[in-house]
Parts: C-alpha cells; structure tokens; sequence
C-alpha cells in the first residue's frame, strides 16, 4: 500500500481498540520471568558451550603478539578465535568499526578475541590467561583539542535524523549584529550510555553452512544483512531472532560483536555458543551518544521577536563517523528571518559514536532550551510567553512547507495551567522550602517523525484467530500490544483473539525499533496486511469488499452477515502487504511537539538536585495506546533527568576509554531519584502521517527534559550551568549565602 | 596523526611500570599471574537447596554463582543477568524471604537455604499480586528488570512490616511505615533504564494498600 495522500476515514477512526489504554499482552510473561530473552533459549539450545570476550586494552594501536598456550590448555576451553584464525570478515553496513580487532586496534574494549568453553567459569577463567602484547600508539581522544582543526560536516543518524554541513536563510551576521537584546552562549553535554539493562547476548547454532542467532537487536533486517556481510555468507543461510529485547536506546539498532563472535565462536567449536558481552565491556565496546560542544546566538527585537538564529555544534567519532545532529532541531523550532546552522566534525579514536535515543535532538535540545530561557530572561519576558511569540506553522527554511499538525503552543499553555506555572517567581533563588531551594523550568519538546517503508504478514486460521508476522521488535516500546490492537480494530476482532509475532527475519520486513518511527510505522504496515486479509475474507465469502463492515467478531455486507471464522474454513488466509510511502512527508514537516515542566529542590547547603514534580504535555498525532505510551514517556523523561543531573562517560584522555564503564559508575536515575510523573497527549490524529495517524512519542519524551530541569535549577539557584551534567560541584561554591 | 616512536608495550612491561595502571586494570588480564600455570579444574562441589518449594541437588563448579545456577543449571531464566557484579538488581532473589542479589552470591554458600525466584511468586495464569499490579500500572517496559523489581518489592513489603529501618526514616527507632518515599529509597538498587519507576511505585502502593 502507498500512502501518498491525506488519510480519509478508515476502520482504525472507530477507536473501539486502538487508541485505548490495553495492559500489555506480553505482560503476564514478562512479570513472571517467562519471556525468554537472547540468552535464555534452553528450550531450543539444549547443550551450548560459552563464550567469553576479550576486549583491548589500548586505546589506539597495534597488537604485536597473542599467547594463547595457556588459554587453550586451560580446563574445558574448546576453541579460541581471535582475527587470526577468524577467517576474511567483512564490514557491516551499519558499523563504522570492525567488531573483532586484530591486529590493529581501532578503540579501547574493541573486541580481540572470544574464548569458548564448556561452562562460563572455565570461559572466564581462561579469557584472563590470553596473553596479548600490544604496541600502543598514540589516539586523538580530547574532543576539545580536535575540534579545534576540525572541519565543517554534515551527516544523518542513519534513522533519519539528517542536516547539511551548512545552512543558511537570511543574513545571520548582520541580523545578529543589529539585533537590540543578544545571546552568545556555549553549552557541552557529555558522551552518554544507553546502559540497557540486558546486555548485548547471542546464542549462536550452526547447521551446516546455516547459522540460527538468537540475539537483542532492534532492527531485525539491518542485523541480519550486517551479520552476513561480515561473515561473508548469504543471509538467505541466516535466520537471525529477537522476540524479546532488553532494552536497546539506540544501542541495539546494529550488529554487535556479542552475534558476530557467537557465530564465529560456534564454527569454531562445532556446537552452539551463547555470549553475554560482559557489562564492564559494554560502554567502550559498543556505541555511545557523543559529547557534543554547542554555540549558540539569538538575536531578538526587544518586543522578543527573533531576528537571528545561529547554532553550531562539534562532535567527534571513528574516522568514517557521523556527527551528532544536535542542530536538527533548530532549523525547525522556532521562527527568525536570519539563520545560520552548522556542525563539525572531529575525528577521535575513542570508541565509536552513534545513535542513542533521540539522536541529535536529545543533546541539541539540551542546548538550544537553555538558551531559549537565557534569552526569555534578557528580554524580561516569560519564557513561554518568549517560546509562543516565535512560534511558527511553517518550515522556517521552506516557508512553503507547513506542519502538518503543530501544537506547540497549546501545550505550552496547557501544561503552564496544569503544573501552576503562575506560582513560578521569575526571579531566581527566591523560593526556598526549609533546606532546599525550590525553582521552576520549562522546556519545548520536538522530535520529527519519520516514514519508514513496514511490512507485515496477517493469517486468517481456524476459529477465526488472527496471527500477525512481522520483523518488527518490542524493545519496551509495547509493539506486541499496539499491533494485536490495530489487527484487533481492522478485523472486528477482540485483541486475546489476535496473535502477535515478531523479531524474525522469517517475517515481513518492518521499519524496525528506532527513531521514535517504529509504533506508527509498524502498525500502518500491520493496517495495510489487514486490509489485504479483509479483501481475501469478502472474496471468499462472496462479500462485496467494499462495503463489508467487520464488527464484533462478525463480516458484515448489506443485510448479510456472518461469522468472521466462517471465512477460514476451507482453510487459512494469508495476506501480506508493507507500507511505502509517497511525497506527502516532503510536502509536509512531520513532526511532534510538546512541553516539559519541572519542579526541582537544590540543597541549599550541599546543591544536591531532587527532582520534586514532572509534567509533559505531548501532542504526536493518535495515541494507539495511551497507557504504553504514557510509559514511554516517562520512560524518556526518567532519561532526561539522569542527562541533566548524572549521566556523563568521564574520558581518560591520556589513554583513551570511558573510565566509568559499568553500572556502578556510569550513573542513571534510580528510584529515589523520580517523583511520580504526569503525562498527557493532546488530541490529535494526524492524517498527513500514515493511515493510523499516528506519530512517534517514544524520543519526544526526553527532546526538552533535560533543558527543563536545567532552567528548573537555574531557577532554584540563579546560577546557570552550561556544562551538562548539573553535577553539585558545578554550582555550589556560586549558591546563594547561607544567612 | 602523529606517528609515536612508541616502545612496544608488553602486558609484563605494563605491569611493571605504574603509569599505565588503569588501561591494566581494566583488562581480564589482570586477573591472570603471569607464568602461572592453569591448574585442573577442581572437582565438583555439591550442594542442595529448595527452589520455589522443589529440593533442588546439584554438583557445581565452586565458582558458579547463585545468579548462574539458576538460569543455566536449572534453566531458570526469569532470573536476570544484568551486570554480573551486584550494579543492577536484575538478579534480585529470595533467600529465606530476604531479598538479595543473586549474582553476588556463590551456589554452594547456600546449602539448604531456601530460594524464591520471580517463577516462585506466580504464573502466567496465576499471577502473584505483585506481577498482576504491575501489569495493571504497566510497571515495567522492555520486561528485563521486572523480575528483580517484583522480587525486591515482595522484599521491601515484608521489611518494612518486621521494621527494618532505612535511609529516609525521620526516626530510625521508630517503625518504618510504608509511604512512597520509604519504597522509593528502599528499591533503589533496582535499576530500570526504562524508566518505569512512576508506575512500579504505583503498583507497589496498590498491593500495599494504597497508601503512597
């Protein structure tokens, strides 16, 4: 199905299933410990050996000699692979790094050999006795240092966050030097983890020249195609699985070396092997967010209208890597008539940079809000009344082009009503609570949504149950519940009669978990298939497809009816059908909107942050399930928190590694940490998006969050942190006196 | 990039000299004395204990963890491995009704103990009021922290009712009474990096009276 003009009326507009709070379907599995994740497949996997990474410890260089005699003498070891007996492998598509080093090393961590045994101990214990000499040399791994060279780049997130190296509307430089009230700002937001709580894990069996992986990946068909290009085989050879993934953020949408050396582990030891990258590796082996080192200037008339726009940022990555797109987000947000958006690039040997939730926007937003606050504060205005006043309908670069839907302002002024807003003191440090400096923020979210082609197999089969297939993933995303609710919606049926399969590169291919584009896109595909089922069903039951209404379990034509079931029992129909897309996302800006306030508590005599109240006001077209993406949501602002006040990959600089590379000292929000959340959607159903009108949510939810707790501090504090995280020692000594 | 006249750094020479230590110290090799040689593996240790009610007898390598015994000797995998290194709470268990991290646990340390897993406390079709609450407040996302989550939440119920005092207890003579800080200090060391803890909260204030 090609969707290539605005949605009219469609089965889904009945919202009698989707677009209602459904507890998840895969819940009693999950609450009980029975959904089986990539390391937990003993049913299928009877006997596996283990296997157990060894990753570099350089940063940059070369190894000079591997000793493997006492590793292969050790009890129980089977087999040990390093790139000297792996055989030619390729590159993924979606790597920017190798996944075996040998003998150079391109970072620290990078996987350099994976011993396999026949218990993990024996795996472990004879990982420590692989002796590797290596001759170190020296790696770019200041980002400050390498910025200073580096030269100007565009790039995309390879998930559709994309901008040019330059653009430019206007006269930014003579508008900004005219400009009455002016903002010249640098901000930093460090490198970040996603920190999954499931570790990147694969079991690997061979038959023959076929390989099965059991493994945690967000995009089944992006895996697949990079673990046979590395291997070096046609992937018509590979099924490649992920029913259940613990979590990904980004993390998990590529090929990682926990499946490539599964594989290869397996070969060599001519049985299954199953690999748990172990979580100490996890930070410098896999990817991360890039710090990024931003400037930003505004130039407004004093009435607050911007007249000028600029922001730059630098990142670093591989040599091959993309930069962090934090300025995605102001080509589209505000009006200006003048405008200047750039990015550098630098290249650095610390490990690879890539995307993690709501790349881009994420740390861009982080920014450009704090500095939407400094400037509100400039002007002496409110800053949402700054943020309203510079809204706009149109792309600001292609004024040609209109939102298809944007409520930025409503849910500004409805989330100001709902969180009292007018209680905030606009001057800073004025409210204290006992101990604690009380203070308000507000932040804009944005996220643009994204159309990705999405397929989908629906059956048809005895007693009327319906089974979807799709290679779509369910990272926490609640994917296995929206999609039993849009099939339950378009063929009549009740959502325990629908059966929901996923993450097998068996089924159709999907757009995947990412870019807040899998929700939308993956139910539209699920709609299509529907719609193809329903034409097969009124073929066979004589139906006139056309005006067949399916309800209640019952096919409707006219004055006939009859059961659904009736229509499977000569048999089982099948039908397949993807989503594509046409023109309408050029012609329109897809994008979703909302608001983020937030409360925080600043210890007056030690400035320790509490987050006190949480509030976001989200308008992302349909909501197919408002309690899973409620989740989603505070999911995201959960993120937001620890980016604001805690999570920070510390680089050593002298040796190149994140110091802080396990669950201990890579710190995210705990328990303590977050206050109950509120959350609410807008109305809105977006007919220029898909057939569900629906948008993304899940990434929108952290785009403005972190930038909301920041304004919150500030104005709990009066003293501004530009330098995320807002840790205490970045304001302590500038806090109000103690009388 | 400039090209070092770089010695050749051995894992002996990084050893020896002490300015390199944290590349050394964060490398399995570091575990390893140099020219030592691996012994045999030593013989099994066994070891009993109930798990979920079942008299369970296995022989172990003395190394096997607790975490490890259950998921991969008795293919009990609701159990988590999140971190291997007691960072995490995913693999939160019940040893005797106390709540402890499984992965910091060895097997043979738990001779005749008596262990509840998260397959313990219910299933699918019997759901323990916990699991069923955090199905109804969608206390959960991707699913991988949830059974350490429930099983630290059958924990801090039962702690706080025989007065275990925490953190955030004004008086720490007096009872602890459950209230939504008291549970949100006390399942701190449960992470969910999806960020669920509004809603776990919720379900756990649910089983427990409704009192957050």
């Amino acid at each position: 199905m090609k969707f290539e003009t605005p949605a009219g009326d469609n089965p889904i507009d009945r919202m009698t299933v989707v677009g209602r709070a459904h507890a998840r379907i895969d819940g009693p599995l999950k609450t009980t410990g029975t959904a089986p994740y990539a390391y937990e497949h003993h049913r299928e996997i009877a006997d596996p050996a283990y296997g157990y990474v060894v990753g570099a410890a350089i940063g940059k260089g070369r190894i000079s000699a591997i000793d493997l005699t006492q590793a292969k003498a050790a009890p129980g070891v089977i087999a040990i692979v390093t790139a000297d007996n792996a055989g030619k492998l390729g590159k993924g598509k979606f790597n920017t790094v190798k996944l075996l080093g040998g003998p150079e090393i391109d970072h620290y961590h990078q996987a350099v050999a994976i011993v396999v045994a026949e218990t993990f101990e024996q795996a472990r214990a004879a990982a420590a006795l692989v002796r590797l000499d290596y001759a170190r040399a020296e790696g770019r791994f200041d980002l400050d240092t390498a910025l200073k060279t580096a030269p100007l780049a565009g790039g995309s997130s390879d998930e559709g966050s994309g901008s040019p190296g330059v653009d430019r509307v206007g006269q930014f430089e003579q508008a900004f030097a005219a400009a009455p009230v002016k903002l010249d700002a640098h901000y930093s937001t460090p490198d970040q983890s996603h920190a999954m709580m499931e570790p990147f894990a694969s079991i690997a069996a061979w038959r023959g020249d076929e390989l099965t992986v059991w493994t945690s990946n967000q995009m089944i068909a992006w895996g697949h195609g990079d673990l046979a290009r590395t291997l070096g085989i046609p992937k018509e050879k590979i099924r490649f699985l992920s029913p259940y993934v613990g979590g990904g953020f980004g993390g998990k949408l590529f090929l990682r070396t926990d499946a490539v050396l599964a594989a290869l582990g397996a070969r060599a030891a001519g049985r299954p092997v199953k690999v748990a990258l172990q979580r100490p590796l996890i930070p410098n082996n896999t990817t991360h967010r890039p710090a990024t080192r931003q400037h930003i200037r505004i130039g407004a008339t004093k009435d607050g209208t911007i007249t000028a726009i600029a922001h730059d940022s630098g990142s670093g990555d591989q040599p091959g890597g993309e930069p962090e797109t934090a300025v995605n987000q102001t080509k589209l947000l505000y009006a200006g008539a003048n405008r200047r958006i750039s990015m550098h690039l630098a290249v650095l040997d610390l490990p690879e940079g890539n995307a993690m939730r709501a790349p881009g926007e994420a740390p861009g937003m982080m920014a450009l809000e704090i500095a939407i606050d400094e400037m509100a504060e400039k002007l002496g205005m409110d800053p949402i009344a700054f943020r309203i006043k510079n809204d706009t309908q149109v792309d600001p670069e292609k004024p040609e082009r209109r939102f298809s839907e944007r409520q930025l302002v409503r849910c500004l002024e409805d989330g100001a009503k709902r969180f009292g807003w007018s209680r905030r003191n606009p001057k800073p440090a004025q409210v204290r609570d006992g101990r604690w400096l009380v203070g308000m923020g507000v932040a804009a979210a944005f996220r643009n949504h994204i159309n990705m082609a999405s397929g989908a197999r629906v059956r048809l089969g005895q007693g009327g149950v319906v089974t979807v297939e799709t290679d779509m993933t369910d990272i926490g995303t609640g994917s296995y519940t929206i999609i039993a609710q849009t099939a339950a919606e378009m063929m009549g049926v009740p959502v325990d009669a629908v059966v929901v399969k996923l993450g097998d590169s068996r089924f159709p291919v999907s757009a995947g978990s990412g870019g807040q584009f899998g929700a939308a896109n993956a139910t539209a595909g699920v709609y299509a298939a529907c719609v193809k089922l329903r034409e097969a069903v009124a073929q066979r039951l004589g139906f006139n497809s056309a005006d067949t209404v399916f309800e209640g379990g019952k096919v409707r034509s006219g004055n006939r009816s009859t059961d659904l079931a009736q229509a499977a029992n000569a048999g089982e129909l099948v039908a397949e059908d993807k989503i594509e897309f046409g023109k309408l996302g050029d012609t329109y800006q897809l994008s979703t909107f909302g608001a983020h306030f937030v409360e925080v508590g600043v210890d007056a005599f030690t400035g320790v942050t509490r987050v006190r109240r949480m509030l976001a006001v989200c308008a992302a077209g349909r909501i197919l399930n408002p309690q899973t993406a409620r989740s989603q949501v505070i999911g995201a602002m959960t993120m937001g928190v620890g980016g604001a006040l805690m999570e920070e990959l510390a680089v050593d600089t002298r040796f190149g590694f994140f110091v802080n590379h396990d669950l201990a000292g890579y710190e995210v929000p705990v328990h303590a940490d977050i206050p109950h959340q509120e959350v609410v959607f807008l109305d809105e159903a977006d007919d220029k998006a898909n057939p569900m009108k629906a948008k993304g949510v899940g990434e929108l939810g952290l785009c403005g969050v972190g930038a909301a707790v920041a304004n919150a501090v500030y104005n709990a504090t009066g003293v501004r942190v530009r330098d995320y995280p807002i840790t205490l020692d970045k304001h302590l000594e500038r806090l109000p006196a103690l009388v | 990039m400039p090209n070092m006249p770089e010695p050749v750094v051995s894992r002996r020479g990084v050893l020896a000299g002490g300015a390199a230590t944290a590349v050394v110290a964060a490398s399995p090799a570091n575990a390893a004395r140099v020219g030592e040689r691996p012994a045999a593996d030593p013989a099994p240790v066994k070891v009993s204990f109930k798990v979920n009610g079942e008299r369970r007898d296995l022989a172990l390598d003395a190394r096997t963890t607790l975490l490890d015994a259950l998921r991969e000797h008795l293919h009990l995998t609701g159990t988590k491995k999140g971190c291997d290194h007691g960072q995490c709470g995913a693999c939160t268990v019940l040893v005797d009704g106390v709540r402890i991290n499984s992965c910091l646990s060895l097997a043979v340390m738990h001779e005749g103990d008596d262990v509840t897993t998260v397959e313990g406390l219910g299933t699918p079709e019997k759901l323990h009021p916990l699991q069923a609450a955090f199905v109804k407040h969608d206390g959960y996302q991707c699913g991988y922290c949830t059974p350490g989550q429930i099983c630290s939440a059958v924990g801090v119920l039962d702690e706080i009712k025989r007065g275990v005092p925490s953190h955030v207890q004004g008086d720490i003579a007096a009872s602890p009474a459950f209230s939504n800080i008291e549970v949100r200090e006390r399942m701190s060391g449960n992470i969910c990096r999806c960020g669920a803890y509004s809603n776990i909260a919720e379900a756990i204030a649910d089983v427990a009276g409704g009192k957050a």
